[in-house]
């Protein structure tokens, strides 16, 4: 029998649940091995080499290296787990969590002084909401995608 | 006999550690949301108990995908604050409370609740971040510290009647230490917040709201939340919030004794992508 996943139908949103940490199993344990400062240290010093030493599929290799936490996020990584890589990196969660929406930094910070993103119009898929994926990428980006 | 005092509740943004820690808390951004503590810090020290049982989670931090508790109490002597990938955070170890902890333990798991028993871990921002908030940066921790670690990274949580009925549990089991100690628990985490994907950023004061004034009049409410409301209304950082009925159902009311006083309540947005939240209720 299917498991109960009334979660699917959340615009925007990946919940990190058993099939994903499966998937994700690699990629979640080489972000961990960046809590220690010397590991971080080798990471930058030669970023290919250092995911190599992972059992890491090609595709996660790719998503960490660009950057692209949407990519590592559907690839079965957990926030909480790439924020090591941020962390490295010297970003913060705000930063983080920005470049997943297409905004600029800028953007993205004058959308939480604001008050934050509305929920109104991303509670289920099929609304239209700024967090529904026909509405990607937000911001400036998405302003000028048909231009 | 041990006795719950109070509980206190509130958000815990890593962002606002490095604010206290970075010494920006009087920067316009930050003004407001320490302006809401501060009556909180004096609260603190008019009303310094033994111990704080800490509900919090764990951030990836003490537990990787290696092993995953759903509910995990501290019974060592001290934590480190541990290195998050910024370094670790310049405050004080926290010390521990070994014998009620283990006393606890033993209680809980008796009254049917699978507890992991942890002896050896260090305490991310979940946990250092309330102990800043409410007592700024002194030079030691004014009171021992049972941490008490619950998964919120990994679906299923465990859901808000569960954590509401491990509160009673945890009741029952600090009334029935012999040693005479005040005792206080607190809740972490949320408020709405969303940390990953194009909904990133989501806040809902109005929810968050609602879910405060029900956690404070009728908590039994609170507790029949189901998951996929956290998630749906509050974003999917924002299931931490069923943390916060574990310390509610440790309160005196619900175990048939008096309505608890509200001594404060505080609301701020945003603290870098999240809405804090912050409440003071007190036994009778």
């Amino acid at each position: 029998m299917a498991l109960d996943k009334p979660y699917l139908d959340v615009p925007g949103t990946t919940i990190f649940d058993a099939e994903q940490s499966r998937k994700g199993y690699w990629l979640n344990q080489f972000c961990m091995s960046l809590m220690k400062a010397e590991n971080r240290e080798r990471f930058k010093a030669n970023e290919r080499a250092y995911l190599d030493e992972w059992a890491m599929t090609e595709d996660q290799k790719q998503a960490v290296l660009a950057r692209d936490l949407n990519r590592c996020i559907a690839l079965g990584g957990n926030i909480y787990f790439l924020a090591k890589i941020g962390a490295t990196d010297g970003k913060s969660f705000q930063q983080m969590a920005g470049s997943m929406t297409g905004m600029t930094e800028e953007e993205y910070r004058n959308m939480m002084i604001n008050g934050g993103r509305s929920v109104e119009g991303n509670r289920y898929l099929g609304e239209n909401g700024d967090a529904q994926p026909q509405n990607q990428p937000q911001g400036a980006a998405g302003k000028n995608k048909g231009a | 006999m041990a006795r719950i005092t109070a509980s206190v509740f509130t958000s815990h943004v890593p962002a606002i550690g490095a604010a206290i820690d970075l010494g920006k808390t009087q920067e316009a951004y930050w003004q407001p949301l320490f302006q809401g503590y501060e009556f909180s810090k004096q609260w603190m020290k008019d009303n310094t108990p033994d111990v704080v049982f800490l509900v919090y989670n764990d951030h990836a931090t003490a537990f990787s995908l290696d092993l995953i508790p759903t509910f995990a109490i501290g019974t060592a002597a001290s934590y480190q604050p541990a290195d998050e990938g910024w370094g670790p955070r310049p405050v004080p170890v926290v010390e521990g409370h070994p014998e009620l902890a283990s006393h606890i333990a033993q209680s809980v798991i008796q009254q049917d609740f699978d507890l992991t028993i942890v002896n050896k871990m260090d305490v991310d921002h979940g946990l250092t971040v309330p102990l800043s908030l409410m007592c700024g940066q002194p030079e030691k921790w004014p009171f021992k510290v049972i941490p008490f670690a619950v998964n919120v990274v990994q679906y299923p949580v465990p859901s808000g009647r569960r954590c509401f009925q491990l509160g009673q549990a945890i009741r029952k089991a600090v009334e029935s230490f012999d040693g005479d100690l005040n005792v206080q628990i607190w809740g972490t985490g949320g408020m709405s917040h969303q940390l990953q994907g194009p909904r990133a950023g989501l806040i809902n004061k109005e929810w968050d709201n609602a879910f405060l004034d029900k956690l404070i009049a009728d908590p039994a409410a609170a507790a029949a939340i189901p998951h996929i409301e956290y998630v749906r209304e509050a974003g999917s950082e924002g299931i931490e919030l069923v943390m916060w009925l574990i310390a509610r159902g440790a309160m005196a009311d619900v175990a048939g004794g008096p309505a608890p006083k509200l001594a404060h309540r505080f609301f701020h947005v945003p603290a870098s992508n999240t809405a804090v939240g912050h409440l003071i209720l007190e036994n009778a």
